[in-house]
């Protein structure tokens, strides 16, 4: 691995990458509610079996608790949230000033995203804001962290030192563009990335080859998605409702072929295969699981895939 | 063009409650052309209005005029003495025009009978389709001539984003994904590095009534003068 320079940043998810171990991330979507039980009690499953959580920010377009203020419930719970901001609903300035409550608040992780468009949501008529896109709100991050400044130049009293994560999707339309992209969001000042779900690993292994020759994975930490299928019906409704997402033929085969009451035990195998791969492959730092109302089994899964105990910082 | 869509009878009806002589004031540009708001739409809305309010026993007088471009002075002036004899306009040009009636005669109550809906194209007979937000800060020499602001539903400046769905809009199958258009368009022309740098924030432009005076043309003092008199 490249030299890196100084740490950017006070995460522990940068510590762990740092120091070469294989990280795993967890992710936890807030409550439609204002129960702080709820995200306690999802946090609990993952407390000590992932090296940071991301918390979802209104995803899929539907309001849910604020992502900046279950990150702090997650922080009073000990674990490392990972503040996932989208370009959907706030303009730069809320932006700019919820990076540095968050900062302030202990968060040291934010995840960049443009977000689902509010036409998939329970408000579709909603304004989507898009005041700027990812690429940009990844810059801004960056900008603000690295050049202590406003985007109008007037100096920060104290800049917030977040570790900056985007996504990536290998699996869209047009494939030979994502790799650019990816590049592109390095350019703007990604630390690291995490993958969309991956199911058709040979459209991936070409991404990651392509990733390698470019050098990328020495500039940034690519961490691949994995979301392990509940059942046949959701590997279904993930190959042919939600955009952007490829299931192959091969995995909902894999998930019937398990017979009737064993799909899920299917899909969790199907994943820990995949995290096994992923520790292997070159240029994969790490392993995101999301694994969608169903926190409770990230402990099993992540026992399995033989990633606990997760390292000790000092 | 600015493409316009005539409002529901039903809505313009209950904007003209209670009036009994109306002006209709048709466009003869923009609307005209899409098929909105001209000569013809003047005649149609108000046979309309006028058989709607026989039915309830609440006649109404519907007077029609079309003029040029309700967006221009000189051309508005021909409705002056016309205005006189009405209790209310009711415009059938886009959003500006309707505003700029209502500047001028600014006793008469003014109502839209149409929505103005984007600057198009035309597709074909009475098919139209967005292609600009008049954001004032035209990137379409970057992006092979497809508006990222108009045709991406994020209006992404760096996209595409992970929703394009074979080739298609994240939103729907019948949009095309404009990145993915951008894409191929570049790549077909050679020209993909116009897309490989960030694409920084937009100073956006937009978000204050602009005014444009060309180069070599000033606003006339005396006239502005006048009109806040």
């Amino acid at each position: 691995m490249a030299e890196r320079g100084e740490p950017k940043s006070g995460s522990r998810l940068e510590k762990i990458l740092r120091a070469g171990h294989f990280a795993f991330t967890g992710e936890l979507g807030p409550p439609r509610g204002a129960n702080a039980e709820a995200v306690k009690k999802k946090a609990a499953h993952l407390k000590g079996n992932v090296d940071s959580v991301n918390i979802t920010d209104n995803q899929t377009a539907v309001v849910r608790m604020a992502s900046w203020a279950a990150c702090i419930f997650l922080l009073q719970e000990g674990l490392e949230p990972n503040f996932q901001m989208v370009c959907r609903d706030r303009n730069r300035l809320a932006m700019q000033s919820d990076i540095l409550g968050a900062y302030a608040h202990g968060i040291r992780n934010i995840l960049c995203l443009s977000g689902d468009h509010p036409k998939f949501g329970d408000q579709p008529n909603a304004k989507g804001v898009f005041d700027i896109d990812s690429m940009q709100l990844i810059n801004l991050v960056k900008f603000m962290r690295d050049e202590k400044k406003f985007p109008s130049g007037t100096e920060l009293d104290e800049p917030p030192r977040m570790f900056i994560g985007a996504a990536s999707n290998p699996f869209a339309e047009p494939y030979e563009w994502r790799v650019q992209r990816l590049a592109k969001k390095i350019q703007a000042g990604a630390d690291f990335v995490q993958t969309q779900c991956i199911y058709n690993m040979d459209r991936f292994r070409e991404f990651m080859k392509k990733a390698v020759d470019m050098g990328l994975h020495e500039k940034c930490y690519i961490l691949a998605g994995v979301t392990p299928m509940k059942s046949v019906g959701m590997a279904q409704y993930m190959a042919k409702s939600v955009p952007g997402m490829d299931v192959p033929e091969s995995v909902i085969n894999r998930l019937r072929g398990a017979g009737k009451g064993k799909a899920s035990e299917e899909g969790i195998k199907f994943a820990i295969e995949q995290i096994q791969e992923f520790k292997e492959m070159e240029g994969v730092a790490g392993v995101h699981l999301m694994a969608i109302e169903w926190e409770h089994m990230v402990p099993e899964i992540a026992e399995r895939a033989g990633v606990l105990p997760r390292p000790e910082l000092s | 063009m600015i493409v316009a869509k005539r409002k529901p009878i039903e809505e313009i009806k209950k904007m003209l409650k209670g009036y009994k002589k109306v002006l209709n004031v048709g466009c003869g540009t923009c609307v005209a052309v899409c098929l909105a708001g001209g000569e013809k739409e003047v005649e149609v809305l108000n046979a309309q209005l006028d058989m709607a309010r026989r039915l309830e026993e609440d006649p109404i007088e519907m007077g029609a005029f079309t003029c040029e471009r309700q967006c221009d002075r000189e051309y508005l002036g021909t409705l002056d003495e016309k205005v006189k004899q009405y209790e209310a306009i009711l415009s059938m040009a886009c959003g500006a025009g309707v505003q700029f009636i209502a500047e001028r005669y600014p006793d008469k109550p003014v109502f839209p009978a149409v929505d103005t809906t984007f600057i198009g194209v035309n597709q074909g007979v009475g098919w139209y389709e967005e292609r600009c937000r008049s954001c004032s800060s035209c990137v379409l020499g970057l992006t092979g001539g497809i508006c990222p602001v108009t045709m991406c539903a994020k209006g992404l400046f760096n996209g595409p984003c992970g929703g394009t769905n074979k080739g298609m809009c994240e939103v729907s199958k019948d949009q095309p994904c404009a990145w993915h258009m951008i894409y191929e368009r570049l790549k077909q022309q050679g020209r993909l590095d116009c897309i490989k740098e960030l694409q920084p924030m937009t100073e956006w432009q937009n978000q204050v009534p602009r005014t444009v005076i060309q180069p070599g043309y000033r606003k006339p003092e005396k006239e502005t003068e006048q009109q806040k008199a």
